[in-house]
């Protein structure tokens, strides 16, 4: 009678972990098949190129707004010059303005003192999109650089509360901040001697 | 005028366009104009200044916007950075 029912015990145990293998088995087929899906599917909307048309359609919209020196600007150098307004009476449209900014793409806006090259503070402020609509908050390059033009010319007060202000030098190199501002009256420079050559010029006949 | 959205990984995006003199499509940019300053955008118009200068207006109510401007730019608002 004992062994009778050890016999049986014992098929019990063996079906049960037979039952139990295949669904084990069947578990891990379904988790294999699953992870490769989620991989293809990152791989679809994975675009290589995405970005890059991105950007291209951010230089568009920046090139629309902000006219064809500051486009050649960021062209020709890879920042922009905004004029500071406070206080210099530049926005009545006379007067020097006392300091500027370049506004760089996703790095913080330097404001400097043109007349001598000294460099004032950085401004860090970023314009994340909490949507995150291909998983990131940033914005393409050029999009960046349109949005600090147009918040510092349309209310430079407002977009200097919203950022974090720093002392020169905590996120930008000093020395090649100088060395942009440099390149930057170098590019003025040349920029007026083609106009001045071009007004005196006589066109052919 | 066309009401356009800088997005990540796209760059810009039409949200809505119309003719502010038709009252049926000045509601709708209306409507599309609050629903993006809801989302925390800021609302900015690229102008040409009296002495040539291109800058930009940042407006906080449709009633800011000039009727005349052709496009209204939207974009996250200003966050402090590290």
């Amino acid at each position: 009678m004992l062994v009778a029912l050890g016999a049986c015990a014992v098929v019990a145990i063996v079906l049960t972990a037979e039952v139990a293998a295949s669904a084990v088995k069947r578990s891990l087929v379904s988790w294999r098949v699953r992870v490769a899906a989620g991989r293809a599917e990152d791989i679809a909307a994975y675009d290589p190129g995405r970005e890059r048309r991105a950007e291209q359609r951010a230089r568009e919209l920046l090139r629309s707004c902000v006219g064809d020196d500051d486009w050649a600007m960021y062209r020709d150098l890879g920042f922009l010059r905004v004029w500071g307004r406070a206080g210099s009476g530049m926005g009545a449209g006379h007067g020097v303005a006392p300091y500027a900014y370049l506004i760089y793409p996703h790095k913080p806006i330097v404001a400097y003192v043109p007349t001598s090259a000294r460099l004032l503070s950085e401004y860090c402020v970023e314009f994340p999109d909490a949507e995150r609509p291909f998983g990131s908050t940033r914005l393409p390059a050029s999009d960046d650089v349109l949005a600090k033009w147009m918040a510092l010319t349309g209310d430079e007060q407002r977009l200097i509360e919203n950022a974090n202000l720093h002392l020169a030098g905590r996120a930008l190199d000093p020395h090649a901040v100088r060395a942009d501002i440099a390149a930057l009256a170098r590019w003025d420079h040349e920029r007026l001697q083609r106009r001045s050559t071009d007004a005196g010029s006589v066109p052919a006949p | 005028m066309r009401l356009l959205r800088m997005k990540p990984g796209h760059g810009e995006v039409l949200i809505a366009e119309g003719d502010v003199e038709v009252a049926e499509q000045e509601q709708e940019l209306i409507a599309a104009f609050r629903a993006q300053l809801e989302q925390g955008m800021w609302a900015a118009v690229p102008i040409v200044a009296s002495d040539g200068r291109r800058q930009a207006e940042l407006v906080r109510a449709f009633e800011e916007v000039p009727r005349d401007a052709e496009r209204v730019i939207f974009f996250p608002r200003a966050a402090g950075g590290g």
